[in-house]
């Protein structure tokens, strides 16, 4: 039983203000920007550049004219003060976005855009009901039939061999296992070559579902680089979790094989693997092959990006606690079940980050197509910069398409640090 | 207890090719080696026939003949008399060139932004945030092409250098010329230059083994006085003052040896059309390095601070503790630490920047690719041979520059016991 | 199934593809398009216009020959090259012609594997200069930075014309005429060169065309016409023969104005055999028997396209000269369709 004593407190003091040297502005400057001799030259000298950089810009922007058909307007507007020539954004931002796509078409691709982002959600946010999985399953034939219009059925026709493997596989199992996987092979593939164009045509002719077409020529802008980036990412992701297993395993030759196909491709150049697919892959493919320069820029984006993306999952792979594939194989488990059910949704969620990033520099360097004549922003730049009405514009031109592409990567970037946050809760 | 009875021996069936795990991994290797071999014979024989529909055979000996068109950027002797394999060196040359001094400059930048961002100065650490993530998330060919249009559209012509009230004037009295065609610095010049010798490929200039042999000397010698004052050190606990000592066996060989050779400047000179005299740094090189020192520079500055993040606090409380400055605290025991982890991503940024070097076609810098991949294969039509050649010789690079990383990346590793 | 999901791409990838033979005008009658190269944008020879329709004197060669094999001029797909990737883009069959400012040459002709079927433009490399430098001849040229298309036969002939005239030069490669054009009027370059032609289509572009000459010296001769892959004869006649169609119909009076009059039948055997209302011209070829008819009626004959294009009434301001018909003291010269 504690006694009272009157010399003793009762109750807490109220807590004191800091004494008034350690608050406010000033200190607040003084410990920030002040410290000391260097600190204050640093400070000065930043000020200085911040200084010099806005007083040299400010009249730039401030003078911007918006609505003028030529430079040569533009820069009689001005009168000669300094100031930049927005007008040819307006002028022609729908270029710079969509390329020579259609312009009574433009629906399609905002369209595509938007179902892309409903087809990522159940991916991306861990709330999201996981029946729209179906609809991401689906996504990729309907967003080719809106850019390229034509029948919805092609598409979907080819789509359809993915279902019909696996009722092939489910169908032979049963009976034996490899040939079940066989089966489960050869069934796409036949009724890609026997059946898929009469059931098709049968089909178009029921409900034709069609679309006006659009040439890959008219394609271009920023709507270029995201189908590239997205279809490159998309396509690479089972890729290179096939090189990073492969890379990974115990089989000498494989892992040969995967070890040599990365490193190769990790060592070239990306421009080199995309003059690949305009000039030589012609070479390589049966005498008489050619398709579309979107698709074959696509396919080797794929090879390049699954190369970096098996690192990332090798990594994830790394990182995963040697107990987990131990725990594995002691459940008995085969390799494929093992690695489906336990090592890769663990290993894949640790490398989502990664994945991010990847796709960040994917989407950057989709800007390198203009070296083999697609019309991505910068290719449009350059065109748009050859008409007469334009001659001479840049820095207009550059901030935009290098704010459009900020604000993407950028955006993208933070999603990759709050995933990256999120898993390391989960993880520790 | 009877004896548990051995498993039954069974003799080999065929289905245990499949079903047992001795030889299961044998069978799927030696099914994929021939999927393998299938598809890269179908490639081969694909590009055999194509190359007989074009009625183009396979062969380098294009490289022999005479190139016919001029180079501007030469670090070896080369003409239009020279040959395609010649040009192709000449390219090679200044790729390496562009990838060295820019992984130099990066590797600055980088360090430096990135102590910069973790300083607490704040107006300081925030400038470098705004430089990292603007650069980081803009494509690099964009940064290119903005550097390339800063040097082409916003700097005077030779022509305003002209007449007696110039628009424009050079800088540092009168030494350097920043023109929109490249930038002229001074030149080395020798009065009694000890001339070259031929190395077959090469022409060494003499005067620069000179120089380099001086210089390591000094080097040399300067551990050598620098040890002799760790010994004293050691035994009596006064270092001697070796300060000025240092400094005349670092430089005073070099001196002696650039008088002998009557070192002097040529300086840049404005005659007809253009300057002439003093190093012509050219627009599409100056626009290629400073895009890819700042673009690389900032992802460096990112691998620098996650180096340093990742050392712990305790170390920079323990330097304190001892009484060090911040200063000396960063220099002298986080850096060093930090660069374990620092310096692998910095290799694969070095990677990126020799990988990078070929976008040099934006800005028409005679890089490898322009040589070799551009003119070259459109004069002779060789485009599969120049492709393979350049993939390879990239293929080289890469290699080579990620065995070093091996190499000193097991040099580095932590020794744990 | 992960596999196959890579093979399928490949699959849908074939799909979607079309087939390029031996034989190039099944090839493209299959297409229902030509796929044409082009250059990346010379106003009045090739040229998109804002809406991405390409025009100009080498389009008009294209749509000719569409009009010939396809019955439509508009059913061509222009696929812009730069001097670097024409030849690939044509050796590697992304494209069936190229119509496109290029040099023949025996190398080009022989080494390379292509057919040259005859010249739409005679033309020779010139220099273009600001008028304000004081330059009158291309041999005061001694020092002078000059901006060059690369991957063309420009930069051969200037390495040889300064080398012969014992001059020095600074070369600045560059890949399109667009960004040529930039250079050199920043000033980053005192000199352009290119054909002729192009630096009067370039010139006209800009702000202050009075400003800037054109020195008189043409250093090299540059016969540009259209060109096939070799191995595919019926299809190089096909495009060679529409090719001469054009010019021959300049030669015999029929324009795209009377060409429906003419069509019923005329008493010049000449041009009755040209617009197939005798003889089976259109039948050895593999075509119908109005194929030049069509041909020309899609942009006219030759002194049409030229005059549409590029000749004095456009902003590009080109003289006949040497393009003139034979009969007028040029060298356009078709051989007789018979």
């Amino acid at each position: 039983m504690a006694q009272e004593y009157s010399y003793v407190r009762t109750e807490m003091l109220p807590e004191q203000e800091p004494p008034s040297n350690a608050v406010g502005a000033l200190v607040w400057v003084r410990e920030n920007l002040f410290s000391g001799p260097l600190n204050t030259i640093l400070t000065l000298a930043s000020l200085a550049a911040v200084w010099w950089i806005l007083s040299h810009l400010s009249g730039w922007f401030l003078n911007s004219v918006w609505q003028a058909g030529s430079l040569a307007e533009c820069r009689e507007i001005l009168d000669g003060a300094t100031g930049a020539c927005f007008a040819v954004i307006t002028d022609r931002w729908e270029q710079l976005l969509y390329g020579f796509y259609p312009s009574d078409a433009y629906w399609r691709p905002n369209l595509a855009l938007l179902l892309m982002l409903v087809a990522l959600a159940p991916v991306l946010f861990p709330g999201v009901p996981r029946k729209l999985f179906w609809f991401s399953a689906i996504y990729p034939a309907l967003a080719f039939w809106l850019l390229w219009g034509g029948s919805i059925w092609p598409p979907l026709v080819v789509l359809a061999a993915f279902p019909l493997g696996f009722i092939a596989y489910r169908l032979v199992e049963p009976i034996n296992g490899i040939l079940a996987t066989l089966a489960a092979l050869a069934a796409p593939i036949l009724w890609w070559f026997l059946l898929a164009g009469p059931v098709g045509g049968v089909l178009a002719g029921i409900l034709p579902g069609t679309l006006e077409p659009v040439a890959s020529d008219l394609f271009g802008g920023f709507m270029l680089s995201i189908i590239i980036g997205v279809t490159g990412i998309a396509l690479s992701l089972p890729l290179g979790i096939l090189l990073a297993l492969g890379r990974q395993s115990d089989l000498i030759f494989l892992k040969t094989i995967c070890v040599g196909f990365i490193e190769f491709i990790r060592g070239v150049p990306l421009i080199t693997l995309l003059f690949t697919a305009s000039l030589l892959l012609n070479y390589f493919l049966p005498p008489g092959t050619n398709f579309d320069i979107i698709l074959r820029v696509v396919i080797m984006v794929t090879f390049f990006a699954a190369a970096y993306m098996a690192e990332v999952i090798r990594g994830g792979l790394a990182a995963l606690p040697r107990g987990q594939y131990e725990a594995a194989d002691a459940l008995g488990l085969d390799y494929w079940k093992a690695q489906r059910l336990i090592i890769l949704p663990q290993a894949l969620k640790i490398s989502i980050p990664g994945i991010v990033n990847t796709f960040i520099g994917l989407f950057k360097d989709t800007t390198l197509v203009v070296f083999i004549g697609l019309l991505d922003p910068i290719g449009l730049s350059n065109a748009i910069r050859a008409t007469t009405e334009w001659n001479g514009v840049y820095w207009e031109l550059f901030v935009f398409i290098g704010l459009c592409f900020f604000i993407f990567c950028f955006g993208m970037s933070r999603y990759s640090m709050y995933l990256e946050r999120r898993l390391k809760t989960d993880h520790r | 207890m009877a004896n548990a009875a051995d498993p039954p021996k069974d003799s080999f069936r065929l289905s245990m090719l499949v079903y047992d795990t001795r030889y299961r991994s044998i069978t799927i290797q030696i099914v994929a080696l021939f999927l393998f071999m299938g598809a890269a014979a179908w490639l081969v024989d694909n590009t055999i026939q194509n190359l007989r529909t074009l009625g183009k055979d396979f062969n380098f000996s294009f490289l022999w003949s005479r190139a016919g068109y001029d180079i501007n950027q030469r670090l070896v002797e080369y003409t239009n008399d020279s040959s395609h394999g010649r040009a192709m060196l000449v390219g090679l040359l200044n790729t390496l060139l562009l990838a060295f001094i820019s992984c130099v400059t990066a590797t600055i930048v980088g360090v430096l932004a990135g102590v910069a961002r973790l300083s607490k100065n704040w107006i300081v650490a925030r400038l470098m945030t705004i430089y990292v993530e603007a650069f980081r998330n803009i494509p690099l060919l964009l940064w290119i092409v903005v550097f390339f249009a800063v040097m082409t559209e916003s700097m005077p012509a030779p022509s305003a250098f002209r007449g007696d009230d110039p628009a424009a004037s050079m800088l540092l009295f009168d030494t350097v010329a920043v023109t929109n065609r490249g930038v002229y610095v001074p030149e080395p010049l020798f009065y009694r230059s000890l001339g070259d010798i031929d190395l077959g490929i090469f022409l060494v200039s003499l005067d620069l083994i000179a120089i380099v042999a001086a210089l390591v000397q000094g080097f040399y010698v300067n551990r050598a006085i620098v040890g002799r004052a760790t010994r004293i050190q050691e035994a009596t606990g006064i270092r001697p003052t070796t300060w000025w000592q240092s400094i005349l066996a670092l430089f005073g060989p070099v001196i002696a040896v650039l008088v002998a050779l009557g070192f002097h400047l040529g300086y840049p000179e404005l005659k007809g059309f253009n300057f002439t005299g003093g190093t012509h740094l050219r627009n599409s090189l100056i626009a290629l390095w400073a895009a890819l020192t700042i673009y690389t520079g900032a992802f460096i500055a990112e691998n620098v601070r996650a180096g340093i993040l990742a050392i712990s606090r305790g170390q920079t409380e323990a330097a304190f503790a001892l009484g060090m400055r911040p200063g000396r605290t960063m220099s002298l025991v986080i850096l060093p630490q930090a660069l374990r982890v620092i310096i692998p991503p910095l290799i694969s940024q070095y990677l990126n920047i020799t990988k990078n070097t070929s976008l040099a076609l934006a800005v028409g810098y005679m890089d490898l690719r322009s040589t070799l991949d551009g003119i070259t294969i459109n004069q002779t039509g060789r485009e599969l041979e120049g492709m393979l050649l350049m993939m390879l010789i990239y293929l080289l690079i890469s290699l080579t520059i990620s065995a070093a990383m091996n190499v000193y990346n097991r040099s580095v590793k932590l020794k744990e016991r | 199934m992960k596999k196959s999901v890579f093979l399928g791409t490949l699959t849908a990838a074939g799909l979607a593809a079309g087939v390029v033979g031996a034989a190039t005008l099944d090839d493209v009658k299959a297409r229902g398009e030509l796929n044409c190269g082009v250059s990346t944008g010379l106003v009045g020879f090739a040229a998109p216009d804002a809406n991405g329709v390409w025009s100009g004197f080498d389009v008009a060669v294209c749509r000719a020959v569409a009009a010939a094999a396809l019955g439509d001029p508009m059913a061509v797909k222009f696929v812009p090259t730069t001097g670097q990737t024409r030849f690939t883009a044509l050796a590697s069959g992304e494209v069936d012609m190229l119509a496109r400012n290029t040099t023949w040459t025996f190398s080009r002709d022989v080494d390379l594997k292509f057919t040259f079927l005859g010249v739409n433009y005679y033309d020779g490399q010139g220099f273009m200069i600001r008028k304000d430098m004081g330059v009158t001849s291309a041999k005061e040229l001694d020092g002078a930075t000059v901006c060059i298309q690369t991957g063309t036969t420009t930069e051969l002939n200037l390495a040889d014309f300064f080398k012969v005239n014992g001059m020095s030069y600074e070369p600045v490669p560059i890949e399109t005429n667009a960004e040529a054009q930039q250079q050199y009027l920043a000033g980053a370059c005192d000199v352009y060169t290119t054909d002729a032609s192009g630096l009067a289509a370039t010139r006209a572009t800009f702000a202050d065309p009075e400003n800037h000459a054109i020195l008189p010296e043409i250093v090299s001769k540059e016969p540009l016409g259209p060109l096939v892959r070799h191995g595919d004869d019926q299809w190089a006649d096909i495009v060679r023969w529409t090719l001469n169609a054009l010019i021959a119909a300049e030669e015999y009076g029929v324009t795209s104005a009377n060409i429906e009059e003419l069509a019923k039948g005329t008493n010049n055997p000449e041009i009755n055999r040209l617009l197939g209302t005798e003889g089976d011209l259109g039948a050895m070829l593999g075509l119908d028997a109005e194929w030049a008819k069509r041909a020309i009626m899609a942009g006219g004959n030759y002194g049409e396209i030229f005059a549409a294009n590029i000749g004095e009434a456009t902003p590009i301001g080109l003289a006949r000269g040497l393009n003139a018909q034979w009969t007028q003291g040029g060298l356009i010269y078709s051989p007789p369709f018979r």
